[in-house]
């Protein structure tokens, strides 16, 4: 399992997944599902054909994004005062909130950390490290949202093969990590921030509209002609620091063999289908394998899955229940 | 529905290139050539996006000395790196003197800005809110020992603010300067020409605020609601929130009384005088940063 943890951050960080060892149970599961391949074949054709088509999970998120992001705005132009700040440092009723990339990049260009500073990191990498690290893209991020719009207009065109999507190495987003991270040691400047759209989003909503959403509509642009979801996939630092607290996080998607029927449609559907490897056919190791750190619990592979072999799990809590 | 990418069992290699000095698994030329170009592709946008980072540093070099920042504000390449760029102190600021700065700011942008012309900080507030607000320290009462202070910009005392002066505790805690006022336009200063001023300061359509203790001590109002009449005028000595900053200094001479306003010590830099200035544009001025004795 610990070979597996170490794989699995491996494979965040930009490692292509390999063929895992596959234990006995999982062979047997695999081996059943090749022997009675007609029975398995309509019991795939009938999953499709009474296949539930739900939004469940993307409506939850989206109301929740929405609501986080209307909070900020709110507490701001009604004078609440429930949600100060942006999403790059806030005070939740009182509380000090920091985004740990912009923590990072702040305590690394400024080499000095003052203690509201340090509460407000301590406090949101808790929250985040219970609440399954990059949970911070899909459900909070701005950008995530527009760029989730955007990729339909993507998928739209490329089903009219106006467009095609060209991928980069995984790998880049880790070299930008390190480089971003170098950067604000290096010049002490909080490079970063200059061109992160999830700050200057939550800015423009807060603060009103400003020249930097030209920036954003350009990332956006290059995501519709070139590149799907290039700057969420390969690009983000921010992606990356959440997936590093998401590592321990009980909360994640769980994937179990024997329902699945290896169609694929959840890697169609995924920002990091990387992190779904195991649904191929053949690959899984286990019987049941939890879904790696890149992964953004969006939900849409739960939604998607016409069999239910994927779904939202509690480390911990479903064996207590 | 194709199922081809997801079927491990149907994954076989395919035969190998010619290449055979190649360590690892056979892989085909397609595959080899596709991993190919996206490895330059990924080079070309990690140079076009770190590129477009650092091109934050041109306005930032360019333009270091120019902007006015909140009061506490640590020195500015200081305060560029410690800002979290989240806008707290803009929330807080009673009269709004508060904006972010744009992505044309580069490394400055989401960090505060004020503009004093348009809306100058005249510590409603009475503390420094947007100090409090601060999650990181950019905003200081007291910045760390190490930092060390430029030559005049410490003030010799804290201010005292005219509104707080019958209070027990009437200085305002911050020991720094925002800046220095100049009477950089002396042809247009009313008062040295011996003229006085009546109406509104900055016109009926001019929408910055001011509290007028006389008023409500708590409450700025819209300077336009707050007309004038003085045979000369003084506003940027009357109007000045702190004790002994500006003071007329009267001229002597033939034809009407003409006066000079002088900035003092004192001047903490906040830019009310720039603000209230009804001359066009502005014959009183704020330099952000500048320390007291080595005015240009």
């Amino acid at each position: 399992m610990k070979g597996r943890f170490l794989e699995q951050l491996a494979i965040m960080l930009g490692r292509a997944p390999g063929r895992p060892a596959i234990n006995d149970e999982a062979l047997r599961i695999h081996e059943m599902k090749r022997l009675s391949k007609r029975e398995f074949e309509a019991m795939k054709q009938h999953a499709r054909d009474h296949r539930l088509v739900t939004n469940k999970w993307r409506n939850r998120r989206w109301a929740v994004l929405i609501a986080v992001n209307l909070l900020f705005l709110v507490s701001f132009w009604l004078d609440i005062q429930m949600l100060e700040g942006a999403l790059t440092a806030s005070r939740f009723v009182g509380f000090h909130l920091i985004d740990l990339n912009s923590a990072l990049q702040v305590m690394l260009a400024h080499k000095h950390i003052i203690v509201n500073l340090f509460i407000g990191t301590a406090t949101v990498f808790l929250l985040w490290a219970a609440l399954g690290g990059r949970s911070f893209c899909s459900w909070v991020c701005p950008y995530h949202l527009v760029a989730e719009l955007f990729e339909k207009l993507h998928l739209a065109l490329a089903a009219r093969k106006l467009v095609t999507d060209h991928e980069f190495h995984r790998g880049a987003r880790t070299v930008f990590w390190l480089v971003f991270s170098a950067l604000a040691v290096i010049t002490g400047y909080t490079v970063f921030e200059t061109l992160s759209p999830t700050g200057i989003l939550s800015r423009a909503l807060i603060y009103g509209p400003s020249l930097a959403l030209g920036w954003v509509a350009l990332l956006l642009v290059f995501e519709v002609v070139y590149s799907r979801r290039a700057w969420c996939r390969y690009i983000c630092p921010i992606g990356l620091t959440y997936g590093m607290v998401g590592t321990l996080s009980p909360v994640r998607v769980l994937y179990t063999l024997d329902k699945c029927f290896h169609e694929g449609d959840c890697r169609k559907v995924c920002l990091v289908p990387h992190v779904l490897d195991m649904v191929i056919k053949g690959r899984a190791e286990a019987p049941q394998v939890p879904v790696g750190p890149d992964c953004t619990r969006c939900g849409l592979c739960v939604d998607t899955c016409p069999s239910g072999a994927l779904k939202f799990d509690v480390k911990g809590l479903s064996k207590l229940l | 529905m194709s199922t081809d990418d997801n079927d491990d069992t149907r994954d076989a290699p395919a035969p190998a290139p010619a290449n055979a000095r190649r360590k690892g698994p056979p892989v085909s030329l397609k595959r080899a050539q596709e991993a190919r170009r996206r490895f330059l592709r990924s080079v070309a946008a990690g140079v076009v996006v770190v590129g477009a980072g650092l091109a934050g540093y041109i306005p930032v070099a360019s333009a270091r000395s120019h902007r006015l920042r909140p009061p506490g504000a640590l020195d500015e390449a200081d305060f560029l790196a410690s800002c979290i760029k989240c806008g707290q102190c803009v929330q807080v600021c009673p009269v709004q003197a508060i904006h972010l700065g744009d992505i044309t700011e580069g490394f400055g942008i989401g960090v505060p800005i004020i503009a004093p012309r348009q809306q100058a900080c005249d510590f409603s507030c009475d503390a420094g809110q947007c100090i409090l607000a601060c999650p990181t320290g950019a905003l200081s009462y007291s910045k760390p020992a190490y930092m060390g202070t430029r030559k005049g910009a410490r003030l010799s005392r804290l201010v005292v603010l005219k509104a707080k002066a019958k209070d027990p505790e009437p200085t305002l805690n911050v020991p720094e300067r925002m800046g220095l006022a100049r009477l950089a336009r002396p042809e247009g200063c009313l008062a040295l020409q011996g003229k006085g001023f009546q109406g509104p300061a900055r016109g009926a359509a001019f929408t910055g605020h001011m509290r007028y203790v006389d008023v409500d001590r708590w409450k700025p109002i819209p300077v336009a609601d707050h007309p004038y009449d003085r045979p000369l005028c003084d506003l940027c000595v009357t109007e000045c929130p702190i004790e002994g900053a500006i003071r007329m200094e009267p001229l002597g001479g033939e034809g009407p009384a003409r006066a000079r306003p002088v900035v003092l010590e004192q001047c903490i830099g906040c830019g009310v005088c720039e603000m209230i200035c009804p001359a066009e544009p502005a014959a009183i001025v704020v330099d952000a940063r500048q320390t007291w004795g080595n005015e240009a």
